[in-house]
């Protein structure tokens, strides 16, 4: 027993959690501007896995890391574009879309592999993003190494929140996407269109699930998997609603349910056998299923959200 | 331009086995358990169904095979690759319909609709990777699976020599038949040479996260393991990581961690492959359980070379190797096959 309570107090159980979490903090701010702005993504997790292919293939190709991020981004915006597209100014079914384009993302990026890389004997590698210690900061104890002995794609997660949560309460960008989520014809009335706000903010976020997808290509690993994102994306949407849409509860979120993850693999080691590994593997979902149904009943959805908005209607 | 000449030679031949279908029924059902269709000449067709891409560990083996069998001229190839279990039933009948003599694949996840595939088709024969055994009502439905327990067993002889800290880390996928038989027997070989060694045992539940399956590995290496068993890409990247060892599956991954993989049991699926084409051609193919084709005596498994590792692992523990690995060869000593979920002690 003590041992497993040990565990918590180590240094590497927490940079373990920290490098979990940190796809899944981009993803999450990905999908909490989305809903923000009035539109579900279910598309999240097959905008990972092309985000995890195309910026690990910019990399392989010879392009820098960070060269590999913008394009990550890049593609992630695009199939935001087109999510958008369907979505905003012809306002189908959001779920729908969604999965459809997370089935089109996939296949396409699994296709485009198979192209572009016909004759691999055992899947290609890069070299991936190093840790580097922030000084000082990294020599706190526990929590040093945890939050400042990380790579650079950790650090841009931390930065993505701030800039989220400062976009949102301190920019009149903030304000008219958090309005078209609530209220879309108050900002129509504004003379801003609904349209262009909600398409940009949907291109944003598919960006970021992108750089979520890359991370476990270019940062927790050095090569590329199709079924790699296995259902990381699927999270990311249960931690928005954990959060209540905010970017600080969402950030909370995400590293709790790395930190259970990261507590489990440990504790099948220290358990010898007795309990089924099945249920340590279950112990991060189920425990976010309890987080979920505790904070979810006080959570305040978007107004708007899912509901397509067409100018003069009433 | 020889493959149009060859396909229109199977449909004319195709063609007469039709017109000649009541007389060769007749004989095809005078011998039960047989699938009555001698193919005197040509290649074979032979179509590969796998549900994941062709450079993942397993399949890769399976290919390499067929390649090399098509570079022989022994067998036409086609293969279908990261079907999803959903689609499997459906690429199955596809090739099936199209006439092909031999189909390869794994069904692990499909066994039920695979089966009754092979019953609406039973000129067509199947070799399928498979935790089950063949079964009598399924004559042209082989079953085949990695059984390399031998070299694996081989493999924890070295890694009970190079261990320091007697205490391994074994991450697993899921804990099906086949990961669970050559994880057993790796463990009974480093009992041979560490026989109080602690086993950390944990399966990530998926095939394909070797993010997770290098966290898990991180997670053993804290728990005190120095030599990890890597049945999923992603442990021995964990291993190199962190400066400790690690022992391959299945391929050999030391050229990609020269310091780290010591020593690799290694699947060659030839044998079970040819002797399917060799059936096949000969008319005999029956349901059989080809998952002795993968033993050492029959070459279906063997240990990898030390390579970097050449001259440091212990001399008395490469001669027990050398030892034992004769002795299987020679049949007087079996490696036993144990297909329990292994757990940590």
């Amino acid at each position: 027993m003590n041992e497993a309570l040990e565990i918590l107090f180590t240094a590497s159980f927490w940079v373990a959690a920290i490098r979990i979490a940190s796809p899944l903090i981009f993803a999450t701010m990905g999908e909490l501007i989305c809903e923000r702005a009035g539109v579900l993504n279910l598309g999240i997790e097959g905008i990972m896995v092309a985000g995890a292919f195309s910026g690990w293939f910019t990399v392989y190709m010879g392009g820098d890391l960070w060269t590999g991020v913008f394009v990550a981004a890049l593609t992630g915006a695009m199939f935001g574009l087109l999510h958008g597209f369907l979505t905003v100014p012809l306002g189908l079914s959001q779920h729908v879309t969604g999965i459809g384009i997370t089935l089109l993302a996939s296949s396409l990026t699994y296709f485009t592999y198979r192209i572009l890389l016909p004759e691999v004997s055992s899947p290609p590698k890069i070299e991936p993003f190093q840790p580097f210690a922030v000084p000082v900061l990294s020599d706190i104890p526990v929590l040093g190494p945890a939050l400042f002995n990380q790579t650079p794609l950790t650090y841009l997660a931390y930065f993505t929140v701030a800039a989220v949560a400062f976009v949102f309460y301190r920019t009149p960008v903030g304000v008219a996407v958090r309005a078209v989520g609530e209220n879309p014809s108050a900002v129509e009335a504004q003379g801003i269109s609904v349209t262009a706000v909600r398409i940009g903010a949907v291109m944003v976020g598919s960006a970021l699930m992108a750089i979520g997808g890359a991370f476990l290509t270019m940062s927790a690993f050095n090569s590329f998997f199709f079924e790699m994102i296995n259902g990381r994306g699927w999270i990311a949407i249960a931690l928005v609603v954990f959060g209540s849409w905010r970017p600080g509860k969402a950030l909370i979120g995400a590293i709790l349910f790395a930190a259970f993850d990261a507590y489990q693999v440990r504790l099948q080691q220290i358990t010898g056998g007795v309990i089924p590994y099945q249920i340590f593997l279950m112990m991060p979902f189920v425990l976010s299923i309890v987080a979920l149904v505790v904070v979810a009943r006080r959570a305040t959805y978007p107004k708007a959200l899912m509901i397509p908005y067409q100018k003069g209607e009433r | 331009m020889t493959n149009s000449t060859t396909s229109s030679r199977t449909h004319l031949l195709k063609r007469r086995q039709v017109l000649a279908g009541a007389a060769a029924g007749a004989a095809a059902l005078s011998m039960p358990g047989f699938i009555g269709r001698a193919r005197a000449e040509g290649p074979l067709k032979v179509a590969a169904i796998y549900t994941v891409p062709v450079e993942q560990q397993w399949v890769s083996r399976i290919h390499k095979a067929a390649n090399a069998a098509v570079a022989r001229g022994d067998i036409e190839y086609v293969f279908s690759e990261n079907t999803s279990n959903n689609d499997y039933e459906r690429v199955m009948r596809e090739y099936s319909e199209a006439g092909h003599d031999l189909i390869i694949g794994e069904v692990f996840a499909v066994e039920d609709a695979a089966r009754q595939v092979a019953a609406d088709y039973p000129e067509t024969a199947y070799l399928m990777g498979s935790s089950f055994l063949p079964k009598d009502d399924a004559p042209n439905f082989a079953v085949f699976d990695n059984y390399i327990q031998d070299a694996s067993y081989l493999s924890g002889i070295i890694a009970g020599a190079m261990t320091k800290s007697n205490n391994m880390g074994m991450v697993g996928g899921f804990p099906i038949p086949e990961v669970n038989r050559l994880m057993h027997a790796f463990m009974a070989g480093v009992k041979e040479t560490a026989p109080d060694t602690k086993f950390q045992v944990a399966f990530i539940g998926s095939w394909f996260d070797p993010p997770k399956a290098k966290e898990t590995a991180f997670a053993q290496i804290d728990g005190g393991a120095d030599i990890l068993y890597a049945e999923r890409f992603g442990v021995s990247d964990a291993a190199k990581e962190k400066g400790v060892l690690a022992i391959g599956n299945v391929i050999d991954t030391q050229s990609d961690y020269p310091d780290t993989v010591v020593a690799s049991a290694l699947w060659h699926f030839e044998p079970t492959l040819d002797h399917a084409i060799a059936m096949v051609k000969a008319g005999t193919f029956k349901a059989e359980n080809y998952g002795v084709y993968s033993f050492m005596k029959e070459g279906g498994c063997s240990l990898a070379p030390l390579g970097t590792f050449e001259g440091k692992v212990p001399e008395a523990a490469m001669k027990l190797v050398a030892e034992r690995e004769a002795a299987i060869k020679d049949g007087s000593f079996v490696v036993e096959i144990n297909d329990e979920e292994p757990k940590s002690n």
